[in-house]
């Protein structure tokens, strides 16, 4: 491939994944919406379009034309920066996410990502952990008070559960001996999830990504019945919109990581052993990782009206005194593991 | 020559477009008529009483710097983690005893009560002696 191919096929990448977040984040509002009115015996929303699927579309487009509120007490250029950081954290994540093995299009060897970086994992982790930044700049710059005990309390509980994060990544590496997440996947052929290795790990990081995405059951951040809309009590139109979509995009980065990390990414246990033809292995295998995305999604809707809200102190003795510990046995048992089988 | 990082720069660039783009033409389309009562703070309909920027728990500060502490092993342990099947048994040890001190280091903030949230219950001896001295009257 000469340079204008290669510019030409990464542009092409980078506008589908764009597309590709906008429209599943406007699909999974809506879908979070049904489910939570299908969990709840409700009907949800269903007048907009086909059986409401306009819904989300409609919302923005209102959010688009209310007009924008800035408080007079607060610091006007972190105001409008908070928001932006949260999108740009949300979407910058996504780059180095394998969607599934490398093709062969019109004679071109195409990678399914849009960057094939050594330390893949480790942006994710420093760029997650710049989206701290985001919820604080809020908290503070709003000049109310709600928004800076939920900007503060946000804070605290994401630094306290990206330690336990961390340390049950590093788990995966011990096995995978990188930090591309190509490789990672490649590492869990068959049956050797990482999921199935090193339960541990799999469960303190999936808890870790619920509090990293303060989803239910831990959405202190803007527990309503006490602290308003925290952070963003005083965000309204595109600002508020920015806020949201960063969220739910959140979410599905989440998700992705856990598939990637621990339940094997674009693998499918023993498709080669099937005989099929190379396109529909690779087709199968791509729909594989959207399912296992899907499912996890599915799982967090599932969450939020299962479990009730943690008492503060409940969640910080939680992140300290329970996940981090246990973080730190499993990659005792993943060492163990090694060394006993020599995997 | 687009390198990977390269890569990486220009969606981040075009995702950054993307939402100038949409605040911007949402700035165009929307109408914009400030009130003084629309620019005040939510306080539950009440005027806002006194300096927003409010007294918060010093604990904050001891979780962040509890944090400071634990995250900077985890950037000690991802090397180790990815060269660890080179070093066999001696990587092992290495290992154990590098979690082990952090285990350490653990147990001691644990001890000394900074993973708790809600203040620790301190009895002053005299208080003490008083509640012995009305049981035995009572009893």
């Amino acid at each position: 491939m000469n340079i204008t191919e290669i510019i030409v096929v990464s542009l092409i990448k980078i506008v589908l994944v764009i597309v590709m977040i906008l429209v599943a984040v406007i699909f999974l509002v809506y879908f979070e919406r049904r489910i939570s009115a299908w969990i709840q015996y409700r009907i949800g929303p269903n007048r907009v379009g086909w059986k409401g699927i306009l819904q989300t579309t409609a919302d923005v487009m209102k959010l688009l034309l209310k007009e924008d509120i800035v408080p007079s007490a607060s610091n006007k250029t972190l105001h409008t920066l908070a928001p932006i950081i949260a999108l740009f954290v949300a979407f910058s994540t996504y780059a180095v996410i394998p969607f599934g093995p490398d093709v062969t299009i019109f004679g071109y060897q195409v990678k399914l990502m849009v960057a094939d970086v050594n330390i893949g994992v480790l942006y994710v982790l420093a760029l997650t952990s710049l989206g701290v930044y985001g919820i604080t700049f809020a908290g503070y710059s709003s000049g109310s008070k709600y928004s800076l005990l939920g900007g503060i309390r946000s804070s605290a509980q994401m630094i306290s559960y990206e330690v336990s994060m961390g340390f049950s990544v590093a788990g995966v590496l011990l096995l995978s001996e990188s930090l591309n997440p190509q490789k990672i996947v490649l590492a869990q052929s068959g049956w050797m999830w990482n999921a199935i290795l090193q339960p541990i790990g799999f469960i303190t990081f999936v808890v870790s990504a619920f509090a990293e995405t303060n989803r239910l059951p831990f959405d202190l951040p803007e527990a309503e019945p006490e602290l308003v809309g925290g952070y963003h009590t005083e965000y309204s139109s595109m600002k508020f919109a920015g806020f949201f979509l960063a969220e739910y995009a959140n979410m599905i980065i989440a998700s992705a990581m856990i598939t990637t990390l621990y339940l094997g990414g674009w693998q499918i246990p023993y498709i080669d052993k099937l005989g099929l033809g190379v396109t529909l292995t690779t087709l199968l295998q791509v729909g594989a990782f959207f399912l296992k995305v899907i499912f996890l999604l599915f799982f967090f809707i599932w969450v939020r009206w299962s479990i009730p809200r943690f008492r503060y102190d409940q969640l910080m003795s939680l992140g300290w005194k329970v996940m981090f510990p246990l973080s730190i046995i499993n990659i005792i048992w993943v060492a163990c593991l090694i060394m006993i089988f020599n995997l | 020559m687009l390198t990977e990082f390269g890569k990486i720069f220009v969606f981040v660039l075009l995702a950054v477009v993307f939402v100038a783009i949409v605040i911007f033409f949402a700035k165009l389309i929307r109408p914009s008529r400030i009130t003084h009562e629309k620019t005040k703070i939510y306080e539950c309909g009440e005027d806002a009483k006194g300096s927003p920027w409010v007294k918060f728990n010093i604990r904050f500060y001891v979780v962040a710097l509890i944090f400071l502490i634990f995250d900077v092993e985890v950037v000690l342990l991802f090397p180790w983690a990815l060269s660890y099947k080179e070093y066999g048994t001696y990587g092992f040890l290495a290992g154990i005893i590098f979690l082990l001190i952090l285990g350490l280091g653990m147990a001691y903030e644990w001890r000394k009560g900074d993973l708790e949230w809600a203040r620790p219950k301190i009895t002053p001896p005299e208080l003490k002696n008083t509640s012995n001295k009305t049981e035995k009257i009572n009893s």
